[in-house]
């Protein structure tokens, strides 16, 4: 009997400006097979279907459990984690390429920063006291807990920013992941002495105004995160910040 | 004098805390980390953390979290750190919750505790089976503020290579390589602290993450830190296999009520649903009534090899059992374990609300580590530990719940430490040989760049983890152990001649995996090479062939150093401190 073998097509990119070339890639399936392993395979046998030596693929990757955030790729054309991309699950060749929005560093890698300065930019922390030991913190009810806890579980994987139309460097968009996080801090009853200053942050270009609803974000999150409800609460909130700050004067 | 300047190694919770508290005192800290700091392996841990804050009325003390802890690690670890620990656990919990952790909460609004194994009481607080992901989190925004500020520069996407010591030995910075660039560079430090996770992937398939190495502590014991306990690995009893790592189902599943079965007849094929209870097998709770499903670790897995490889009951006769949610209703298992159920649904296909999830044990958690004195730091002056990487909290086993609370905390008692001596440091003389550690490591990379043998690192790797997963995990035989030491010294006449398919110099993650392979080999034997002495049973520790524990020989700490010879890292005993809870048998069949 023949062995049931995967086919792979993979998007190949020595660094930034080096061409990018497609390399195909025939592996024995195995069951469980995701397409994390399957790097992992073309790593301990660097070999393309047609018998070429390579090299192995460089990606990123650790928790392998879908909570890490890191292994975001393009797969089939749809931005998803490679981790939990089962091949049985997908149609083949499996296209396997690198999110396109985010500077490329090589072959599957690429630079995802911006998130993270973004998240500083937006103040997303609770800013306590100190570490000393201050008793217990506010009480907090369980549909309160019930309602922050799914944003705080955004992994910053970026699928959000990848798949939206109008994250690019032309509006400069900080896009959905961030602006959730807004919502999941001025929600918090310490978090939210900060409340002004976040809302202000998304009040002006690359802000909020930029979202352009298409819905793609909610769609492509991996954690189901409520993207579009967090984005229209807070859309609501700048706009009264802004109106607020324009009565100020 | 100058500010002092720390590095920390490392941006999981260990790592994370001791930030805080340098940044805090006002100290100055450089950040290094393989991954972006807010995708560290913390973010894996699923269950709670545990700290005795009695919000039900239990009685729960910090001194019964004492007794379970130093109870449930069968006596070998010492005894004023982690009592330590637990009296500080509660106050951890506080800042945490302070901090904006989405722990569950009662209706008056308070944190929800439940159970977890090892103890009688609900002790662990958790949000949802995310907690490490949260915990991770309110660590990394606060780091972030105090990046804000200045007071912290990260160095994401940088691989410790090793410490810099100066002609009396004591640490003056570090060499890392950037793994974008490939540029190797030395940064100078007043003190380093290493929170540098487990070594899970000595283990080939593990339930830790791909960066879980413990390339930094095999670096630091190869240039003479003491490796304390390397024998003592934690194998979890539930995990799920598969083709690219164990993930891991966390213990809260048991917490919450999971319970664990087999059918009761070998090769039983009827669907689960057609299995009437009689003809179930709930080994767990007939074997141990008063702890049932949530026995230690260490208890649970060696159960669940008996069942399986000794009385032939693994479900259709594959070395599986499972673990059944299906009783309890959608609505609390969604509120308590949704991420993990999530997960299993995710990479099986089953939904264990409706289907009892198939598990097996896989290695988890490494209790052994870079020996630390009781303020954190190790042998080499100025090189601090804390977190999974030093050996001090765990003893022979851990207590589910209790990894998280021992990272913060020994985080938490690092940097200020780190901080204390730094400012206390002389002034270096000279380059404090930064030069000739720069070359050495240079050295390394030309020799691995221009190797033209014909092995490839990551099957090297297989065979590694294949032969550790054989013969030094659940059940050890000295025989089985032997061959293992063997092998890894034939792993390592072999790692010679590696040849890497890649000889570029961006991004090159064959390269740096090599480096990392290389550091794995020599700290594997530390393994082997510590079970084989230990001739005894001691909490993960067992072999058939010493079925006891014997306090009078092994009541000590292993303390192996490196030798560079072919027989292996050299072996010495620690007295254990146990001046405040006497050792006692170990038995969960009954109260203890």
């Amino acid at each position: 009997m023949a062995t049931k073998t995967v086919q792979f097509e993979i998007k190949r990119q020595a660094s930034p400006d080096a061409p990018a070339v497609w390399e195909s890639f025939e592996l024995e399936w195995r069951p469980g097979m995701n397409v994390i392993s399957a790097m992992m395979e073309i790593a301990a046998n660097p070999v393309t279907a047609d018998g070429h030596a390579t090299t192995p693929i460089t990606y990123d990757s650790n928790c392998l459990e879908e909570i890490c955030g890191s292994c975001a790729m393009r797969i089939n054309g749809k931005a998803r984690m490679a981790c939990s991309a089962l091949v049985d699950n997908l149609e083949q060749p499996i296209k396997v390429e690198p999110l396109t929005k985010f500077p490329l560093v090589r072959d599957l890698q690429v630079d995802r920063h911006v998130l993270f300065d973004n998240l500083m930019a937006v103040k997303a922390w609770v800013p306590v006291d100190g570490t000393y030991d201050l008793g217990a913190g506010p009480r907090v009810f369980p549909q309160q807990q019930e309602a922050n806890y799914p944003l705080s579980n955004c992994i910053s994987c970026t699928c959000c920013m990848e798949v939206c139309p109008q994250f690019n460097e032309d509006t400069g968009f900080v896009g959905a992941a961030t602006i959730a996080q807004v919502k999941l801090f001025n929600n918090h009853p310490t978090g939210q002495v900060f409340k002004e200053d976040r809302l202000r942050a998304l009040a002006g270009d690359g802000g909020i105004q930029e979202c352009g609803f298409a819905q793609n974000c909610v769609e492509a999150c991996p954690k189901q995160l409520p993207l579009t409800e967090a984005i229209s609460d807070i859309n609501r909130d700048v706009l009264v910040q802004k109106a607020k700050d324009f009565l100020r004067g | 004098m100058a500010a002092p300047r720390i590095i920390v190694v490392g941006g999981g919770l260990a790592g994370l805390a001791a930030v805080i508290k340098i940044a805090e005192a006002g100290g100055t800290v450089d950040l290094f980390s393989i991954v972006p700091v807010k995708r560290s392996h913390s973010v894996c841990a699923q269950g709670g953390i545990n700290a005795a804050k009695n919000l039900k009325g239990e009685g729960d003390t910090p001194a019964l979290h004492f007794d379970d802890t130093i109870y449930g690690g069968d006596f070998l670890a010492n005894q004023t750190p982690v009592k330590a620990m637990c009296e500080a656990a509660p106050a951890i919990i506080d800042l945490l919750d302070r901090m904006g952790v989405p722990f569950n909460r009662t209706p008056e609004g308070l944190l929800d505790f439940r159970r977890f194994g090892g103890t009688l009481f609900n002790r662990t607080a958790f949000a949802g089976a995310t907690t490490g992901q949260q915990l991770l989190y309110a660590l990394d925004e606060q780091v972030r503020r105090y990046e804000a500020e200045g007071k912290v520069k990260k160095y994401e996407g940088w691989e410790f290579l090793s410490a810099v010591l100066d002609s009396k030995g004591q640490a003056r910075g570090i060499t890392a390589l950037d793994l974008r660039t490939m540029e190797l560079r030395s940064f100078a430090a007043d003190a380093i602290i290493l929170a540098t996770g487990g070594i899970g992937a000595i283990f080939g398939k593990s339930t830790n993450s791909v960066v879980c190495t413990g390339s930094a502590q095999s670096a630091i014991f190869q240039q003479g830190a003491y490796y304390a306990n390397g024998e003592l690995v934690q194998v979890h009893p539930t995990a799920i296999p598969g083709e690219d790592k164990l993930r891991l189902m966390s213990e809260s599943a048991r917490g919450e009520g999971g319970r664990v079965w087999v059918p009761r007849t070998p090769g039983d094929k009827r669907p689960f649903k057609q299995i009437p209870e009689a003809e179930r097998f709930y080994f767990l709770e007939e074997w141990y009534p008063k702890y049932g499903n949530l026995v230690p670790r260490d208890v649970a897995t060696r159960a669940i090899f008996k069942v399986v490889y000794e009385e032939g009951l693994g479900i259709d006769g594959q070395p599986m059992v499972y673990l059944d949610l299906s009783h309890i209703d959608r609505a609390t298992l969604d509120r308590k374990l949704g991420g993990i159920l999530e997960i299993y649904e995710k990479f099986v296909g089953d939904d264990p609300h409706e289907v009892p999830m198939k598990i097996f044990p896989g290695m988890h958690y490494t209790m052994g580590g870079l020996w630390v004195d009781f303020n954190q730091m190790t042998n080499i002056p100025g090189i601090f530990a804390a977190g999974e990487c030093e050996y001090q909290y765990h003893g022979a086993n851990r207590l589910g719940a209790n990894s998280l609370v021992s990272c913060i905390y020994g985080g938490f008692v690092a940097g200020p430490n780190a901080l204390a001596y730094a400012k206390s440091l002389p002034a270096a003389e000279g380059d404090a040989s930064h030069a000739a550690e720069l070359a050495r490591q240079a050295e390394i990379n030309a020799q691995l760049l221009n190797n033209n043998g014909n092995e490839n690192p990551f099957r090297l790797w297989r065979e590694l983890g294949a032969t550790m997963t054989e013969h030094a995990t659940v059940i050890r035989y000295n025989k089985g152990l032997k061959k293992a030491d063997e092998k890894i010294v034939e792993l390592l006449e072999r790692y010679k001649n590696v040849n890497l398919a890649d000889r570029s110099q961006w991004a090159n993650t064959s390269f740096a995996f090599s480096r990392q392979l290389y550091n794995m080999l020599e700290l594997a034997r530390t393994i082997t090479l510590g079970a084989m002495a230990r001739d005894e049973s001691r909490g993960a520790h067992y072999k058939p062939d010493f079925p006891d524990r014997n306090d009078e020989k092994f009541l000590k700490t292993t303390k192996a150093s490196f030798t560079g010879a072919p027989e292996g890292p050299r072996l010495e005993y620690e007295e254990v401190d146990t001046q405040f809870i006497k050792p006692r048998p170990r038995s969960y069949t009954a109260t203890k």
